[in-house]
């Protein structure tokens, strides 16, 4: 590349830092600005390689003032404001209808199993037997519970996502949680795995098996 | 050698239809002794204050987690020996491998039944 081409180059780099630093929420149009100063630069007419360099800063000009209409249409704030909101509260009620139906099972459970109690013989043993069986399929609670847990930390990661890339590009909706308010990932705190990817029981038997 | 089922056994967890399940579970094998702590700092106060024969804990509690629980009981000259459970949904291999090298007695994963939980139970109290 030309040396006077590197030159341009460079001294787009500096006036868009300089801009970006006394500007922070520049408008795309200011890129159409510098590139009319950086002409301004030169004595000489632009060459062919200083021409195709402005032409492309113009295009990233129009990209992101593309970019910021179609963020604009996508009414993110609506995201942001209402429909993560809304969806987590949708979870949160999911969690607690559901904690209440198995409350209302493990009583009607102990109930039986009391009655168990005053029976003798097979009657005693199959009523026995099933509310066992009650017992551990209630345990799917906790386990939908952490799943629900999981997805709405995800909804707040998105949302935190979204406000950030709404923040870059000047919007004024910037209300919202940071990223660095995620759940801390060095706790282990994996929650439950998907079936296809989980390991059973066997499977942890067998590694801890291989510590003795 | 057979085992002691009259022996206090402290269950841990932040959920409580979980203690509720487990504690009928037990129940059912014949542990009657059984009480509850929901979180790790309440379990601690418990365990130091009592005496218990087993822990069957959660991991993923706030702010004490199961597994820091695990290493406070480890790291207490009274309370080192007992034999701890964990029943978690954690099932990665890392959370088992930090599970172990903390010292924990035998680990269930959630969902689990009944008869998996008499099994680790006689297994860790017989080892014990």
């Amino acid at each position: 590349m030309p040396d006077a081409v590197l030159a341009t180059v460079s001294a787009i780099a500096d006036r868009l830092s300089s801009i970006s630093g006394r500007f922070p929420g520049a408008e795309p149009e200011l890129v159409a600005d510098v590139v009319r100063a950086v002409l301004g630069m030169s004595d000489d007419d632009p060459d062919n390689s200083e021409t195709s360099l402005i032409a492309e800063v113009e295009e990233l000009g129009r990209t992101i003032a593309s970019a910021k209409a179609e963020i604009a249409a996508l009414r993110v704030d609506d995201i942001t404001d209402n429909h993560i909101p809304s969806a987590t509260d949708e979870l949160d009620a999911i969690v607690a209808h559901t904690a209440a139906a198995t409350d209302q099972i493990l009583e009607t459970c102990e109930t039986l199993d009391r009655v168990a109690g005053e029976l003798t013989g097979e009657p005693a043993a199959q009523l026995q037997d099933a509310t066992t069986r009650i017992y551990e399929a209630c345990g799917f609670q906790d386990i939908t519970g952490q799943r629900i847990t999981k997805v709405v930390a995800t909804l707040k990661t998105i949302e935190a996502k979204v406000a950030h890339m709404v923040a870059a590009f000047g919007s004024s909706a910037n209300r919202l949680a940071r990223a660095d308010a995620m759940p801390d990932p060095s706790l282990l705190l994996n929650g439950p795995q998907l079936p296809a990817a989980a390991m059973d029981q066997s499977d942890i038997d067998k590694l801890l098996a291989s510590f003795d | 050698m057979p085992i002691d089922k009259s022996m206090n056994v402290l269950i841990v967890d932040d959920y409580k239809t979980m203690l509720r399940i487990i504690r009928n579970l037990l129940k059912q094998i014949e542990f009657h002794n059984v009480e509850e702590a929901t979180d790790g700092a309440d379990a601690l106060a418990k365990l130091r204050t009592g005496h218990f024969g087993l822990v069957i804990s959660d991991w993923n509690m706030a702010p004490m987690t199961g597994l820091q629980l695990l290493q406070e009981v480890r790291a207490d000259a009274r309370l080192g020996a007992t034999p701890f459970i964990m029943i978690t949904a954690e099932s990665k291999t890392e959370n088992v491998v930090a599970a172990k090298q903390a010292g924990v007695s035998n680990y269930i994963v959630k969902p689990f039944n009944a008869e998996t939980l008499r099994e680790k139970i006689e297994k860790v109290l017989g080892n014990a």
